[in-house]
């Protein structure tokens, strides 16, 4: 079937200079490189799609190849569509698992000290592996006790009674593992004079998008779009988002991979800091104490393709006597669920070798990240502690 | 000077000659081909590649359309690898003649071509890019076939059973003697050498380019050049030979053929002067885009890949000169009868579709002449590639990516499994647009008559994609060195003439994506190579710019 609509692959002129780019192919041979897994290889689908290749399987999703393209092709668009078509008549426990974020949030979070507690264990780390194919090498995230949603209850009154007021999708990674995150960006934003309302929210779908579940990601996506669309349109609010990944999903994957209009939506998206600096840049900027400290700032691969790596650096430039340096830009290599799968395992960690290094090297006091799964990785690879720009900001807020 | 000798000569290496070639090598008789270019660089190279159901001929030339439906059914068996069965519509739009698809429908029963009407729905089911607006479509067994394929097939065949073939050696003058044709003098171009070759008969098979053979042998033999252009889509917008269901005229017909979509065709009196170089001018190209836009309205967001035009070898023996209503009819002419010259016939008129037909009536009378009696075979042996009707087990190929293992099995049927061995030359790709890789070019050159990158392109589909070479040449040309093929100045010049022949289709639709592909492909063999440089010091070989445009 050819759908002439989404044709961007004919764009491409072949420069190449999406594979020179690409973290993947850099480190291992068994993935082509985006120019060959995508616009290449996509016109020989269309012939016949048989000729499906499977070594677009390594493909990470982590759209460096996007951002370096020059004729806007959506090079991982195109590969995440054939990767589903791939990966459509197969079940497989794990990334249906992997790619249920809030399902499996939910049950864990009832008796997270348990999971948590299991999750370490070695021999059953090594059961999942050899079972599911969940590498045993990797630490997995701990759940919280208590979901943000829940604890949200116990504010939300408060918030409501702000004048000016945002729309946070949490997404799951705050509800179910990081609650901090969720309750540093209340502190900041009220202390911005800002309330913070949530909405029903389902999982953004980008772990449904990577693992071949395409029907159902799109069931949320219209379920997301349609909750946040009813909330924001009480007075105009703006629909931020912490994760950097959650909010390409919103903006760009909606349309672009699922094919769902987000037009009623899409003009409201901020990802968090870019909302902040926004306000910063209009002198809004609550009272910041100095932290003399060294940060490294990574910034992550969605973000990038999304725009507002330039917003987090600006925002925290603000923070009196914050030594901020800038790592070079490579991609980490977890790529969400990908670094957590047995066969991609060893290549992720190679991914992001130079980028711990360089780390490594600065011994700085702190890493700050825009992407949950950056931290991870980075926290895992290096002794730093590894935290989100909003963290940061919120602590270097004055104490009242 | 070399000489040799052998019991029959043809002169042309398109689909027609060496259809003849095959015939005579399977019905056991020593036989010679000269072709003054490459296999099927001439007019078998250069149309649509339509595997005619015989629908398009049914209301005007009913004995055409019923050797296009029996053709058809015989090279959907012996030709397999070369052949897509795709099936067709002929599509009637709003504007249309409305009594054209009764017409339509009762040619096609006379002619005996199954043909039936199907609902508008379905039709969109085959075909989803298809103009919504469509009144009626009838299906037909259309198809695709690959012509170069077809002739690289039908020579391979022929040299495994003895036959020999001389590419890029041109026919100089007949050898003659007191009325009988005896031979011919030709001259190697790549050997710098001249050749004698003695024979009992001399077949001129070589299409439009045929009157300048007759010429030689003192004979006039008038035909009427007719050009047909067409224009290339980047990738397969239709899966379906989509046809516009009205009296056939420019830019009726959208064929799908192995990566692209090729609109056709025009149809334009050209006069035989002009016939070595074929332009398309903005006119033909404006009337193809247009017309493949009435059909398929998408075709006005994709990338026009390159034009190309073809020339037609219709006899003027009838009197009408129009070139669309010339009958498309096999013309045999023994001169023996019509000009008193024995051991000589020409074959012209036909189309790519009856080749067979061509060579097995050709054959005929040549063993008829030579007193042989032996039947033809070729609608019963399948050619090599075609062997079997399903292709062997995926699972042999287990190690190579099944991108490579598509389009090679795809390129050269069941004998691709001579180049798909678990070698490293099968994982390194020259040409990423059609996945050629090194280990195929190296077959092609050393089993295909590939005496340059051109004619490597015609046997691989290498250069042939979206970029046009500017990845695969320079990779190619290596090949050719490493593997002896050519010494490092002859690499080079294959190089250039291979990119003369590439932008001599491409610079004729300079737009959108097209004219930044251009620019890149200039970056790299100007601003990287220097390749214009070498081009003030050796001219190349030449043939890229004699050579006119194909696909």
């Amino acid at each position: 079937m050819i759908n002439l609509e989404n044709i961007s692959f004919d764009h491409c002129i072949k420069c190449t200079v999406c594979t020179a780019y690409c973290p993947v192919s850099r480190v291992t041979g068994r993935f082509p490189g985006p120019k060959l897994a995508g616009p290449d290889t996509e016109r020989l689908r269309k012939k016949n799609p048989e000729l499906l290749d499977k070594s677009l399987i390594y493909c990470s999703n982590c759209k460096r190849c996007e951002v370096a393209c020059p004729s806007d092709v959506n090079i991982a668009d195109i590969i995440q569509a054939a990767r589903c078509s791939y990966l459509e008549n197969s079940f497989r426990i794990r990334d249906f698992v992997m790619s249920r974020t809030d399902m499996v949030g939910g049950m864990t979070t009832c008796f997270s000290s348990l999971t948590n507690c299991l999750l370490k264990n070695r021999l059953i780390k090594k059961v999942l592996e050899l079972f599911i194919g969940l590498t045993a090498k990797r630490e997995l995230p701990d759940y919280n006790k208590r979901s943000f949603r829940q604890w949200y209850g116990t504010v939300k009154a408060r918030q409501h009674r702000f004048k000016e007021k945002a729309v946070y999708f949490h997404g799951c990674y705050v509800n179910y593992n990081d609650q901090a995150l969720g309750r540093d960006v209340i502190k900041l934003l009220n202390a911005m004079n800002r309330g913070v309302i949530i909405t029903d929210e389902k999982c953004c779908g980008v772990p449904l998008i990577a693992n071949g579940y395409l029907e159902k990601a799109k069931v949320n996506a219209k379920f997301n779009i349609d909750s946040l669309k009813s909330a924001a349109d009480n007075n105009g609010m703006r629909i931020l988002s912490t994760s950097s990944t959650c909010m390409f999903a919103l903006k760009h994957e909606y349309p672009g991979v699922l094919g769902i209009d987000n037009t009623s939506i899409s003009g409201r998206l901020d990802y968090i800091m870019s909302y902040i600096n926004r306000l910063f840049e209009q002198d809004d900027i609550p009272v910041l104490e100095a932290m003399n400290i060294t940060a490294v700032y990574h910034s992550p691969c969605h973000l990038e393709r999304l725009g507002g790596v330039i917003d987090t650096i600006e925002a925290l430039r603000r923070i009196p006597g914050l030594n901020l340096k800038n790592l070079h830009s490579e991609c980490c290599g977890i790529s969400g669920t990908y670094g957590f799968k047995k066969e991609y395992y060893q290549i992720s960690q190679e991914i992001g070798r130079e980028l711990f290094l360089a780390i490594n090297k600065i011994k700085p006091d702190i890493v700050i990240t825009d992407c949950e799964t950056c931290r991870w990785q980075i926290e895992m690879n290096t002794p730093f502690e590894t935290v989100h720009p909003v963290t940061l900001l919120a602590r270097a807020l004055k104490k009242v | 000077m070399k000489k040799f000798e052998t019991r029959v000569i043809v002169i042309g290496g398109g689909a027609t000659g060496t259809g003849i070639l095959r015939d005579l090598s399977l019905r056991g008789i020593r036989c010679v081909l000269v072709e003054k270019d490459d296999l099927a660089s001439g007019t078998t190279g250069r149309n649509h590649g339509l595997l005619h159901s015989g629908a398009r001929y049914a209301v005007k030339d009913i004995i055409s359309a019923k050797e296009c439906i029996a053709e058809n059914m015989i090279l959907k068996k012996i030709a397999r690898h070369c052949v897509e069965n795709t099936g067709g519509l002929f599509v009637e739009l709003p504007n249309d003649d409305n009594t054209y698809f009764e017409k339509l429908v009762t040619g096609c029963r006379d002619a005996g071509i199954d043909c039936n009407e199907i609902p508008l729905n379905r039709a969109m089911e085959i075909e989803p890019n298809l103009n919504a607006e469509v009144k009626r479509v009838l299906k037909v067994p259309d198809a695709t076939i690959d012509p170069f394929r077809l002739a690289s097939a039908n020579t391979l065949d022929s040299m495994e059973h003895g036959a020999v073939v001389l590419t890029h050696t041109e026919v100089v003058s007949m050898i003659m003697d007191q009325g009988i044709v005896k031979g011919i003098r030709c001259f190697d171009r790549l050997g710098q050498e001249d050749i004698e070759i003695y024979g009992e008969f001399v077949v001129n098979a070589a299409g439009i380019w045929g009157q300048r053979i007759c010429n030689k042998a003192g004979i006039q033999f008038p035909m009427h050049p007719s050009k047909g252009s067409m224009v290339i889509i980047d990738y397969r917008v239709n899966n379906v030979v989509v046809n516009r269901c009205r009296v056939p005229a420019d830019g009726d017909i959208i064929v799908p053929g192995d990566t692209v979509s090729l609109i056709g065709t025009t149809s334009k009196m050209i006069p035989l002067e002009k016939i070595d170089e074929v332009t398309t001018d903005d006119d033909d190209i404006d009337v193809l885009l247009n017309g493949g836009e009435a059909l398929i309205p998408n075709i006005s967001k994709t990338r026009v890949l390159r034009v190309f035009g073809g020339v037609r070898p219709l006899v003027a023996d009838t009197g009408d000169t129009r070139g669309r209503d010339i009958s498309r009819g096999i013309v045999l002419t023994d001169h023996e009868e019509r000009d008193g010259l024995k051991g000589f016939a020409t074959i012209t008129g036909g189309k790519l579709m009856t080749y067979r037909l061509m060579a097995e009536k050709t054959t005929d009378l040549v063993c008829e002449k030579l007193g042989i009696n032996r039947k033809c075979e070729t609608h019963i042996i399948p050619l090599p590639g075609s062997e079997r009707e399903t292709l062997s087990d995926k699972q042999t190929y287990k190690s190579i990516p099944e991108t490579v293992v598509g389009s090679t099995r795809f390129r050269h049927g069941e004998r691709a499994y001579r180049i798909l061995k678990g070698d490293r030359k099968n994982y390194s790709l020259s040409c990423e647009c059609e996945m050629v890789t090194s280990g195929e070019i190296e077959y092609a050159i050393e089993n295909l008559q590939v005496k340059d990158l051109v004619d490597l392109r015609r046997r691989t589909r290498l250069g042939m994609g979206p970029c046009q070479g500017t990845l695969c040449a320079y990779r190619a040309a290596g090949i050719f060195f490493e593997t002896g093929a050519a010494d490092y100045e002859n690499a080079a010049k294959m190089l250039i003439d291979f990119m003369e022949e590439r932008w001599k289709g491409i610079r004729p639709v300079l737009w959108g994506d097209t004219l930044r592909e251009a620019e890149f492909s200039y970056w790299i063999y100007q601003g990287l190579f220097g390749l214009g440089n070498l081009v003030k010091e050796t001219k190349g070989r030449g043939e890229g710019v004699v050579v006119e445009e194909e696909y």
